[in-house]
């Protein structure tokens, strides 16, 4: 009773005012769970926005920087370039997955528990399929073309220039300032006898061999680190080709080709892992929402699936964060 | 309820569509501006660079505005959202220009090297 006429008293003193204090209005109109939510991927897309800008930050400091067309321009099952093919189809597959999810969303307002359940099916397998691509990718870069978090062999050059041939003399090889070229990796036969001969045959390194022959010699031609005629092999293996410097102020030199800004492994894979370790943890949490759907707990709820609402925000900001590091890595 | 699913249907429809006809055209332009397309042309950059930002900005707003339902919420809520966000347009100006200005100092600093070799 005494309650009742204190509310009374609130009332009537400002009606409008005090109710939203009172807990009883939603003034965002929506939920707890949805607005904490939104402000979780508000930190979210400073953390994302953080790394990006360190990126840009140590690209703008460098005097030349890999061209992403060069770097990305692998497809499984074909030789030779298809500049940004690759990357193109990631997102297209993470596109769609998004689709589906806006679909079950759809479906959860509706109350329909089957189209929840396939559509949220769908966008597992969208994710898993990203995930798949993402891991075709860091396979070929690290194991194909020996990049690492430490090192970068994709170097630009800043000065054209004309290679030099097996006996250092100039070859028809050339190239102009602007154009990005990657260091390649020897293998020193070591204990391996057969290693020339299996080389030379069914070289696993399809693209690399073939490029080595037509230069007129393969990586076989260097057997131990040293200084050549044509490159100079380090400690590690990787070739840096030599070349005479066409034009700028240090025409006429002979120099080898260096590693590439050290910072873009680093930034690659940081970022695109931390971007795919979401995707992963999303992938989790859909299955364990789906889980939840079939079980029928948020139909009980009445509120529209609400729980399917939430995930569905996270799904369409990892999204949304793809949209981004697609410009920032692979197109500008 | 029923003509408000129907409706929600065709907008998401209509939306994934933009978004995949942009992507494609931004790779378009991405190459274009490495001189893919039409053989031997190379685009000038800071247009190109302009343009594809231009249509990721416009990507983002489609996911947020329509596949986050960004649009049918509250304006409290959006402005509470968007607004943090703005404080990044100057983080990204004042970290490119210091990042700029470090590739100067490591010129300068290579200047002096040789300087000091030729004397």
């Amino acid at each position: 009773m005494a309650t009742d006429t204190l509310d009374k008293k609130h009332t009537d003193h400002d009606s409008t005012a005090n109710a939203s204090w009172d807990g009883a209005e939603y003034p965002f109109k929506v939920g707890y769970g949805k607005l904490m939510i939104w402000y979780f991927l508000v930190s979210d897309a400073f953390t994302f926005a953080g790394f990006l800008i360190a990126y840009g930050t140590l690209r703008f400091s460098m005097p030349s920087w890999p061209v992403p067309d060069y770097v990305f321009s692998t497809f499984p099952f074909l030789e030779g370039h298809h500049p940004l093919l690759f990357v193109t189809l990631m997102t297209f597959v993470l596109l769609f997955s998004s689709f589906t999810m806006i679909r079950a969303v759809q479906e959860g307002h509706r109350e329909n528990r089957r189209g929840v359940a396939i559509w949220m099916g769908l966008t597992i397998i969208g994710g898993l399929g990203f995930l798949g691509c993402q891991a075709w990718e860091w396979t070929t870069l690290i194991g194909k073309e020996h990049m690492s978090v430490t090192t970068n062999p994709f170097g630009t050059h800043t000065e054209s220039g004309i290679y030099l041939d097996a006996a250092g003399k100039e070859s028809s090889e050339t190239f102009i300032a602007g154009t990005t070229y990657l260091l390649h990796k020897a293998t020193f036969g070591g204990d391996h006898e057969a290693t020339p001969v299996h080389k030379e045959g069914a070289a696993p390194h399809g693209e690399e061999a073939a490029h080595a022959d037509a230069d007129g010699h393969g990586d076989h031609a260097y057997k131990a680190p040293g200084d050549y005629p044509d490159a100079v092999v380090d400690e590690r293996g990787y070739i840096h080709k030599k070349y005479i410097v066409a034009d700028g102020e240090h025409a006429g030199r002979t120099k080898s080709e260096s590693f590439g800004p050290k910072a873009f492994g680093a930034l690659f894979f940081f970022i695109t892992g931390f971007h795919g370790f979401h995707v992963f943890s999303g992938v989790v949490f859909l299955l364990i929402i789906l889980i939840n759907v079939l079980s029928g707990i948020y139909i009980a709820r009445r509120n529209g699936n609400e729980m399917v609402e939430k995930i569905g925000l996270y799904w369409h900001f990892v999204d949304l964060v793809w949209v981004f590091v697609f410009l920032v890595f692979y197109l500008l | 309820m029923a003509h408000d699913y129907t409706g929600a249907k065709k907008i998401a429809l209509k939306t994934i569509i933009i978004l995949a006809v942009v992507t494609v055209i931004e790779v378009l332009v991405a190459l274009t501006g490495k001189g893919y397309i039409i053989e031997g042309y190379h685009a000038p950059k800071v247009l190109m660079n302009t343009l594809m930002i231009g249509m990721s900005l416009y990507k983002a707003y489609l996911i947020v505005f329509e596949f986050m339902h960004m649009k049918y919420e509250a304006r409290g809520l959006m402005l509470s959202v968007l607004l943090p966000v703005c404080l990044l347009i100057w983080a990204i100006i004042a970290f490119l220009y210091e990042g700029n200005a470090w590739k100067g100092y490591r010129q300068t600093v290579q200047d002096r090297s040789k300087v000091e070799v030729s004397r």
